[in-house]
C-alpha cells in the first residue's frame, strides 16, 4: 500500500523471516566478519571450499530485513558454483545494485538475485545488500579482517 | 500564547509532501527546522548588508559588525552569560567540545589525571577526550547508568577523587532523552576542585538555559538544533578560566599586534575566533534566538513534555508485543526525545517504512555506539520533537509503527 513491494518483495520477506543456510557449518575452510557500523548490521560467513567449488555455505548474525535476506539468497545461490562463477556473481550482483537509472545489468547471470534490483533506488539501504558479499569475498580471499562497509 | 498550528505557519518546509503525505519531521535530535524569520535574516544580509566585519570603516562594514555583535549578545543573554565576552562562536557542539580539549585541556590535563564523563556521552563529548587521555596519559572514568537509563548518582562522590580534573556531562542525552543533574555534577566537581563541562547541544534549544544558575565552567552548543543555520555553534566559558586559555586556531582577526617574528593576541572573544567568522549563520542564530525568546523556553519546554508524555502513554494504550522502549519514564527528567526498538522489525526497516508514510525518524546509532551497545542492542529508532510538533503527529508515528510490525510479522497487505 506504500509502494514499498520493489524494496520488500514477498520473496525478500520470506527470506527475512526464515534465512536459508542460517547457522554455522562443521568444517569451514574459509569464513569472515562483516559489519556495517552504520545501522550495526553484524555477519559471519563461513564456507567449505573443495576442489574450487563451493561444497556449502552459512551465515549467521543480526541485521535488517534486506542484509539478511540477501545474504539468504545469496548463500542459495552459491552452493556447488566454481569460485570463478561466485566472482562473476558478484561483480554482477554489485553493478545492479550501485547502477543508475536506465544502466544495464546481467540477468542471465543473476537469476534470482534479480529480485534485489529495486534496491538501487534507495541508496541508503545499498550497504545493506551488498554487505553479505562483501563479506563472501573477504572470506574466498582470506583478508582476515572484519569487511565494514563505511 | 503557545499556538502550534500558528508556529507551524512560520515552517515553510512543515507544508511539504513526502511520498503524498504530509511530512511529519520526527528527527529534531538531528537538527531543527528553520523558521521563515531564520531564512529571511540570511538573506537580508546576503542582499543588504555583506561585508566583512570588525576592520571596515565603511558603513556595510560597522552594519555587518554590529548586527554581528548583537547575534552573540542575543545568545549570551539566551544562557544567562555574565557577559557576552564569554561566548564564542564556533562551527558547532563539537567544535566548541575540541576547542577546549585543546585550549584548555594541553595545559591543565596531566599523566594520571581523571577525567569523568557518562556513558550516554555523544561521541563529540566522548573522542575529544579519549584522544587527550591517549596524549596526557590520562584515565577516563565513566558514571554508571541505571536500568532506567538514568545516572547512578549515588556513585559519583566515589568517582571523583583529587585526580579529577574535569566532569563532562550531556545535560540532554539524545539517544534517551534523560535529562541529567548537571547542577548537582557541578557542585561535586568544585568541591574536588575540579571543573564541569556542560554539554548543551541537546537542552539550549529545549529548555531554559541559565549558565550562572548552573554554575558551569563550559557550556557548549549548536545553532542548528535550536532553529538556526548550519555551521555555526557557540561556546560559553567562565572568565577565570578563559582568562588562562591559550587560542586553538591562529591567524587574522585573533590579534593584537603582529611582527614578523611574533603576535599578541586580541582581547576575549576574538582571541578565540581565528578567520573571517560565519557572519551571515551567527545573524541567522540570533534570529532563532529571537524566535524562541518570543515563544518563551519555558512554554517549549512544556509543549515538548506533553509531547513525549503523550507519546508514552500512547504506546502503552497500544500494547506493541515486543517493543522495546528505552529512557526515563518521568517526563520531569526527560526531553522530548522518544528511543524503541522491536523484536521483529531492525530499524533500519522501521525507518524505511515509515519514511513511505511521511514520518522522518532517525534509527542507528545516533552517534552514541558504546551508549546503544550497552542496551544490548545494535540499533534504535528515535523520534524527537519539537515547538512545531503535535499529538496528531504522534498519532500518526503510532499508526505507522502497528503497521510496520503488521507489515513486517504477517507479509504485505
Amino acid at each position: 500500500m506504500y509502494d514499498l513491494e520493489d524494496l520488500y518483495q514477498e520473496i525478500v520477506m520470506d527470506h527475512n523471516r526464515r534465512p536459508r543456510n542460517f547457522g554455522e557449518i562443521k568444517n569451514p575452510t574459509n569464513s569472515a566478519d562483516g559489519f556495517n557500523p552504520l545501522c550495526g548490521d553484524q555477519i559471519k560467513l563461513q564456507l567449505h571450499l573443495k576442489d574450487g567449488l563451493v561444497a556449502d555455505v552459512a551465515f549467521s548474525g543480526v541485521g535488517c530485513a534486506i542484509s539478511k535476506s540477501s545474504a539468504s539468497m545469496m548463500t542459495e545461490e552459491l552452493k556447488g558454483k566454481t569460485l570463478d562463477h561466485v566472482e562473476n556473481l558478484f561483480g554482477a550482483f554489485r553493478k545492479m545494485i550501485t547502477r543508475k537509472p536506465g544502466d544495464s545489468y546481467d540477468a542471465d547471470l543473476l537469476g534470482d538475485l534479480e529480485i534485489l534490483q529495486g534496491i538501487s533506488r534507495y541508496p541508503a539501504r545499498i550497504k545493506c545488500a551488498t554487505l553479505a558479499w562483501h563479506t563472501l569475498h573477504s572470506a574466498i580471499h582470506d583478508e582476515n579482517e572484519v569487511v565494514s562497509t563505511k | 500564547m503557545f499556538d502550534v498550528e500558528k508556529i507551524r505557519g512560520d515552517f515553510p518546509i512543515l507544508s511539504k509532501k513526502v511520498y503524498g503525505n504530509p511530512l511529519v519531521y520526527l528527527d529534531n535530535a538531528a537538527t531543527s527546522q528553520k523558521p521563515r524569520q531564520v531564512i529571511d535574516s540570511l538573506v537580508d544580509y546576503y542582499e543588504n548588508y555583506n561585508a566583512n566585519v570588525h576592520r571596515g570603516v565603511h558603513t556595510l562594514s560597522m552594519e555587518a559588525t554590529d548586527r554581528f555583535e548583537e547575534a552573540r549578545e542575543k545568545v549570551a543573554r539566551f544562557i544567562n552569560a555574565e557577559s557576552s565576552d564569554l561566548v564564542m562562536w564556533t562551527r558547532n557542539a563539537s567544535e566548541s567540545l575540541n576547542l577546549i580539549a585543546y585550549s584548555w585541556g594541553e595545559d591543565n590535563v596531566h599523566e594520571g589525571d581523571e577525567i569523568l564523563l557518562t556513558p550516554m556521552e555523544h561521541h563529540s563529548n566522548l573522542v575529544p577526550w579519549q584522544e587527550l587521555a591517549r596524549r596526557k596519559n590520562a584515565v577516563i572514568k565513566f558514571i554508571p547508568m541505571l536500568e532506567n537509563g538514568t545516572l547512578n548518582m549515588g556513585e559519583v562522590d566515589d568517582l571523583i577523587t583529587e585526580r579529577t580534573v574535569l566532569v563532562s556531562a550531556v545535560h540532554m542525552s539524545n539517544a534517551l532523552g534523560t535529562i541529567n543533574p548537571v547542577r548537582e555534577l557541578g557542585e561535586k566537581a568544585h568541591r574536588q576542585g575540579a571543573k564541569i563541562l556542560v554539554d548543551g547541544a541537546q537542552s539550549v534549544p529545549h529548555m531554559p538555559t541559565n549558565v550562572q544558575e548552573l554554575d558551569c565552567d563550559f557550556l557548549v552548543f549548536s545553532g542548528h538544533k535550536m532553529l538556526g543555520p548550519t555551521g555555526i555553534g557557540a561556546l560559553y566559558v567562565k572568565q577565570d578560566i578563559l582568562n588562562t586559555m591559550e587560542p586553538f586556531l591562529t591567524g587574522g582577526e585573533m590579534v593584537l599586534e603582529v611582527s614578523y617574528q611574533e603576535a599578541s593576541w586580541a582581547d576575549l572573544p576574538m582571541r578565540f575566533e581565528a578567520g573571517t567568522p560565519n557572519i551571515a549563520d551567527s545573524i541567522g542564530l540570533g534570529s532563532a534566538v529571537d524566535y524562541l525568546n518570543n515563544l518563551g523556553m519555558e512554554n517549549v519546554r512544556k509543549h515538548e513534555k506533553d509531547l513525549i508524555s503523550y507519546a508514552l502513554n500512547r504506546f502503552q494504550e497500544a500494547g506493541l508485543e515486543g517493543m522495546d522502549l528505552f529512557g526515563p519514564d518521568d517526563p520531569e527528567i526527560r526531553g522530548g526525545v522518544f528511543s524503541f526498538n522491536t523484536v521483529d522489525v531492525h530499524p533500519h526497516d522501521m525507518g524505511t517504512f515509515l519514511d513511505r508514510m511521511g514520518i522522518a525518524v532517525r534509527t542507528g546509532h545516533h552517534c552514541a555506539m558504546p551508549l546503544i551497545r550497552s542496551l544490548g542492542v545494535a540499533a534504535t529508532v528515535r523520534a524527537s520533537f519539537y515547538l512545531y510538533n503535535t499529538e496528531r503527529e504522534v498519532d500518526i508515528l503510532v499508526d505507522g509503527v502497528t503497521e510496520a510490525l503488521r507489515y513486517f510479522r504477517d507479509g504485505s497487505e
